[in-house]
């Protein structure tokens, strides 16, 4: 079965651009239950390989190797939107199916329990290469 | 396999391994002998019932199974001379002999040796001494197996290179490794209790195994507070498993938790424990926090709390083994004392101290956070609640630190 990663990253949502600490505490609590739900649906139906949330960006790291020692620097800095926020890993019958799932976490609810649109990039993951 | 037989199997398999490694002193291969004895117990024990002596059968098999793999293993130098002693080692002598406790804390102590670091001596312990299966290894800590087999193997030849023996370390050198045998068991726990909600099952499997290697520590050293402080502390936690976390896996804080469920014989036992060990006033870091979790599973509701005590005992223990984690503990204990030198301010300015040490780290910007809030400045608290969720490290926490913010947010507006 294909894998593909859904990639979500700090790119404000097209129905919400308001941070999460400044909604009313019920949202708060209708958001993240919804996130528990989807990921339980999804190790229920046996689709669900992982799903991670990445800590904070401010301590971030780059390291680049060259002739000397490596070269340490900070950032990325959680200013940059295209930064990765988290990820699920699902593995489904097909494309069509990892699409249907990015939309169900993309229509995660906001403010008012109005679906946020939050941008989902969906990547398969490489896999064993054909037998030949 | 029935519960009844997969419980005697890990009972068991330290002692199988002890004694096959106390004879032929390879730790490498004795493992998986012991691993084969198992298995092969597993697949015939439901079948054909369990023998009479199940010890000594796998035993019995394990020396067996020793044998093959050292004959089949003909690139080792020594071969025929190693060969000749286990042909001579008495196998039905070591079977029948009574099982030694003696043998597992051994293992413990040579599981635990200081050339390794806790990433690779937990695993190691867990399935030398745990006898946990490497996959339950792996789910529990979210890494593939092969991964988690690899870190094994190497924690094996790292103690194998620097030359360690599997044989009772003299006392003095015991009462100098027992510390990072007490950090390995407790770091065990501590990753089974600190539970992330898809692997609960697996991480729930980790404290019970801490635990349980504990308590046989205890039974073998019962006379060392520290020991007695670890077990109690231990038990004391755990008696709150069922009241810190919501179905959905959400933190609730001790304040709010619902203290019926808190297993009250898990508490009767911690607290005898704690008490009879501090009276041996040898005083060490797991007495001092089990002495705290005892203050707090006494009081009936979180307003009954004996915060002047727990500050004490926070006092205590920084002067004991000083650490910037109990600093913040005790100013979170202090902030609540009522009367002279407590209350909020007096705690937001120990916590002042810390800015060196733990920075913007998460959990001083939400202590510092939770005194604001107590001293009624809802609008600062909220931002650094904002903060200190942005900087958690696990979901759980940052869940709980965003609706905190949430919370504050909406009431000052």
């Amino acid at each position: 079965m294909p894998r593909y990663m859904l990639l979500q990253n700090y790119a404000p949502a097209q129905n919400c651009d308001v941070p999460m600490e400044q909604w009313e505490p019920a949202e708060v609590n209708a958001h993240i239950e919804f996130q528990h739900e989807l990921n339980a649906l999804l190790t229920e139906s046996g689709e669900l390989a992982d799903a991670q949330g990445l800590a904070w960006p401010g301590d971030a790291k780059f390291v680049v190797a060259g002739a000397g020692a490596p070269v340490i620097t900070d950032g990325p800095f959680p200013e940059s939107k295209e930064l990765v926020a988290g990820y699920r890993i699902v593995e489904v019958d097909n494309l069509d199916r990892a699409l249907e799932i990015a939309a169900l976490a993309s229509a995660a609810p906001g403010p008012g329990g109005v679906a946020m649109g939050v941008p989902v990039e969906v990547r398969e993951i490489m896999g064993a290469p054909e037998p030949r | 396999m029935s519960d009844y037989v997969e419980g005697l199997l890990r009972e068991l398999a330290p002692q199988v391994l002890g004694a096959l490694v106390r004879r032929y002193s390879d730790f490498d291969d004795a493992e998986d002998a012991t691993q084969e004895a198992l298995l092969a117990a597993a697949l015939q024990w439901p079948a054909s019932g369990v023998p009479d002596n199940p010890r000594g059968w796998l035993i019995t098999v394990g020396a067996r199974r020793l044998i093959d793999l050292v004959r089949s293993d003909a690139a080792r130098r020594l071969r025929e001379e190693r060969e000749a002693r286990l042909a001579t080692a008495d196998i039905a002598q070591s079977a029948t002999e009574p099982a030694s406790t003696d043998d597992s804390l051994a293992l413990m102590f040579l599981c635990c040796h200081p050339v390794l670091t806790p990433a690779s001596a937990i695993p190691l312990t867990l399935r030398a001494v745990g006898g946990l299966s490497t996959a339950e290894i792996a789910a529990a800590f979210l890494v593939p197996e092969a991964t988690m087999a690899q870190r094994i193997s190497r924690a094996k030849r790292r103690i194998a290179d620097a030359g360690a023996r599997f044989e009772e370390p003299a006392p003095a050198e015991a009462a100098e490794r027992l510390p990072s045998v007490l950090h390995t068991l407790y770091l065990v726990f501590n990753e089974g209790y600190a539970s992330s909600a898809g692997a609960e099952l697996a991480r729930r499997e980790l404290s019970g195994e801490a635990i349980r290697l504990t308590r046989s520590l205890y039974a073998t050293v019962p006379e060392d507070p520290e020991v007695t402080g670890l077990l109690a502390l231990m038990l004391l936690t755990d008696a709150r498993r069922q009241a810190r976390t919501t179905a959905a896996g959400a933190l609730i804080p001790l304040a709010d938790q619902d203290r019926s469920l808190w297993d009250s014989a898990l508490i009767e036992e911690g607290t005898r424990l704690i008490s009879a060990a501090l009276t041996r006033r040898r005083l060490g870091e797991y007495q001092l926090q089990a002495a705290v979790a005892a203050v707090h599973a006494e009081a009936p509701n979180a307003e009954a709390t004996d915060w002047p005590r727990i500050a004490a005992l926070y006092a205590l223990h920084e002067r004991t083994a000083p650490n910037p984690v109990v600093t913040l503990n005790r100013a979170i204990a202090v902030a609540m004392v009522e009367g002279p030198g407590g209350g909020p301010e007096a705690g937001l300015e120990l916590l002042a101290g810390l800015d060196g040490q733990l920075g913007d780290h998460h959990r001083l910007l939400a202590a510092r956070a939770h005194l604001h809030e107590l001293a009624g400045r809802g609008e600062v608290a909220a931002a650094l609640y904002a903060d200190a969720a942005a900087r958690a490290t696990s979901q759980p926490e940052r869940d709980h630190l965003t609706l905190a913010a949430a919370r504050l947010t909406a009431q000052s507006r």
